[in-house]
């Protein structure tokens, strides 16, 4: 008989599945229950979790003192355009490693990947002198230029597993149906890759939206994204947990609001092709 | 129009020379069909003539103009792949009209050669539908339509019926026999089913390891194979090959007797031998027959209604008209 899942492991893994979950939720949690808590019951020990007087005070001092839709107005910028220029570079890119691959494509396919594992501050000084001497420094146009290289080694990696799955010999077709390379790619190859283009798109939407390091290291005020609006209510008058935690929630909610809705098409395009 | 030349075309991929120098004339509608064992380069032969792959050396004519370095979409050909290779995304109405889109024909002008080709091939009840929805043989006649929409200078079928089951592969080829007749477009077809070859082409080219085996007419390669490849390639079931003093006493290194030449009788004949397995199709019936001491067991196409057994003794005797003899090369004797 092939393996039988019994009732008690079932409940396990519901049980298992269930606390990882959960841990995982625990620190969102957590900072949406302490933006509603006034600053004194935020900091309390041990704290209380559901059994205080719940307030919007804090959301209105961060609309007060911070204009939160022009950071999320930027965020919004940098997080689609760096997605959108980078689809732009990857589609060819994975078309070709994909449908007229080299001796080298898998090795040049590693190295991308590769570059993730490189930490970033590692090249923080020349990124940084490159923005100064270009005057890129808090604008939007160099975040979206860094933030697309930064993901482009993962938009290229799914777009060519994906595009691995197309036949090659419908795009063959095309081309004896009179298709310029264009047209092959616009008319066959994207439509075929929708769903897998769909979650590179959330998927970088997401990191981009995510990403710290560059964006609050490189900007100031113009360009600054909701990452920039959570650190600002760090610093100086010292850490007011109430208020950084209403900051954090409205800076995640767009992004955890668009992540629930988008999760069964995520998923999908996660483990597309790992089962046949 | 559809008049395609090779000149000393030759394929290599690295080091390896898949078609070597070869040169073939293929004229103004004819129906030629590649034929050989899988490996053969047949279908790389035809993707070369498509464009799908770039020639090593040699030249490609159409129509007598240079198109060795032409994109493929330029040739003027059409194509029908294995896969059937249909646009998933797309309903039938919109493959049939996907080359003639991107040739910028007017949605009107569209609608038009799309509805009569829908017609010819008997898809105008499946037009709104997607390939997925489709049939195995339907898929095939949607590619097939998308190919004649184009009014191609020749089509190229790459083993378009391998996918299907048998009794609607013999349909398709009827279909397709009879689509050749109505539009009269060369058409270059590659098969490695020599039943396919020898009932559709006008020409077959048969092809062994990238080498032109021999060019001709269903029943010259029937009737008078250039070498011993033909010979056990061309005609179902293959052709007894006999070697030895048997091939020696007719002057030759190799005889050759097909099946159907092969008198038997329970009492006497040239050759005695003892029935193995035999084959009963109703009308016909093919025995195995070995031990006559001419090495391997000979086959023997019999009466439907021949009464010999697994175990009985019998006599072979060869039409000694339709004895076929080859040199030590393998070439054939004259």
């Amino acid at each position: 008989m092939a393996r039988a899942i019994t009732r008690n492991r079932k409940t396990f893994n519901t049980a298992a599945a269930w606390t990882m979950a959960l841990l995982l939720f625990f620190p969102i949690l957590w900072t949406v229950l302490t933006s509603f808590k006034s600053e004194p019951d935020a900091v309390l020990s041990p704290p209380v979790w559901v059994f205080f007087d719940w307030t919007l005070e804090n959301y209105y001092a961060v609309f007060e003192t911070s204009n939160y839709f022009r950071f999320f107005m930027n965020s919004v910028i940098l997080s689609v355009g760096s997605t959108i220029l980078g689809l732009i570079v990857a589609v060819p890119a994975a078309w070709s490693m994909a449908f007229v691959p080299g001796a080298k494509t898998k090795d040049l396919l590693m190295w991308m990947l590769s570059t993730k594992m490189m930490p970033s501050v590692a090249v923080l000084v020349p990124i940084y002198l490159i923005f100064v001497k270009l005057g890129l420094l808090d604008t939007r146009i160099g975040l979206v230029v860094v933030l697309m290289l930064i993901n482009l080694p993962i938009i290229v990696w799914m777009l060519y597993t994906y595009f691995k799955e197309i036949p090659g010999e419908i795009l063959e077709a095309a081309r004896m149906d009179g298709a310029t390379l264009r047209s092959e790619i616009l008319f066959v190859l994207l439509p075929m890759a929708i769903p897998g283009i769909a979650s590179t798109v959330l998927l970088n939407i997401i990191l981009a939206w995510n990403e710290a390091f560059w964006t609050i290291t490189l900007t100031t005020v113009d360009a600054a994204p909701l990452t920039k609006f959570i650190s600002r209510f760090s610093s100086p008058q010292g850490l007011f947990y109430a208020k950084l935690s209403a900051a954090s929630t409205m800076a995640i909610a767009p992004i955890l609001i668009m992540g629930w809705f988008s999760q069964k098409q995520l998923v999908r395009g996660l483990t597309f092709g790992a089962v046949k | 129009m559809g008049q395609i030349s090779l000149d000393k075309v030759t394929k290599r991929f690295g080091d390896i020379s898949v078609i070597p120098p070869l040169d073939l004339r293929i004229e103004e509608g004819e129906f030629v069909v590649f034929v050989g064992p899988s490996g053969c380069g047949k279908s790389t032969l035809l993707r070369l003539i498509a464009g799908l792959e770039d020639v090593s050396d040699g030249r490609i004519s159409i129509d007598g103009k240079d198109a060795t370095g032409v994109p493929p979409a330029k040739r003027g050909l059409a194509m029908v792949f294995q896969s059937y290779a249909l646009y998933p995304h797309m309903t039938v109405r919109k493959n049939i009209a996907f080359p003639l889109r991107m040739a910028g024909l007017s949605q009107a002008d569209q609608d038009k050669k799309v509805n009569a080709a829908g017609a010819v091939l008997n898809l105008t009840n499946y037009m709104e539908r997607k390939p997925g929805q489709l049939s195995g043989g339907q898929r095939q006649r949607v590619a097939i339509g998308r190919a004649i929409v184009r009014e191609p200078a020749a089509f190229l079928f790459d083993e378009p019926l391998s996918n299907l089951d048998a009794a609607l592969r013999v349909n398709m080829r009827l279909e397709i026999s009879e689509l050749h007749k109505t539009l009269k477009t060369t058409m270059i077809y590659v098969t490695h089913d020599q039943v396919e070859a020898m009932t559709m082409a006008d020409k077959i080219v048969v092809l062994n390891a990238g080498n032109i085996e021999q060019v001709g007419s269903p029943l010259e390669l029937y009737h008078a194979p250039r070498n011993t490849f033909v010979a056990g390639f061309i005609g179902s079931p293959k052709m007894n090959l006999i070697t030895g003093p048997e091939a020696a006493k007719h002057n030759a290194t190799t005889i050759g007797i097909r099946p159907e030449h092969l008198g038997v009788s329970g009492t006497e004949g040239t050759w005695r031998g003892t029935v193995g397995v035999s084959e009963h199709l109703g009308s016909d019936t093919f025995l195995r027959v070995s031990g006559t001491g001419l090495g391997d067991s000979m086959t023997v196409r019999a009466d439907g209604e021949v009464n010999l057994h697994y175990g009985d003794t019998v006599y072979l005797t060869p039409n000694m008209a339709k004895l076929h003899r080859f040199d030590a090369q393998g070439l054939r004797i004259a």
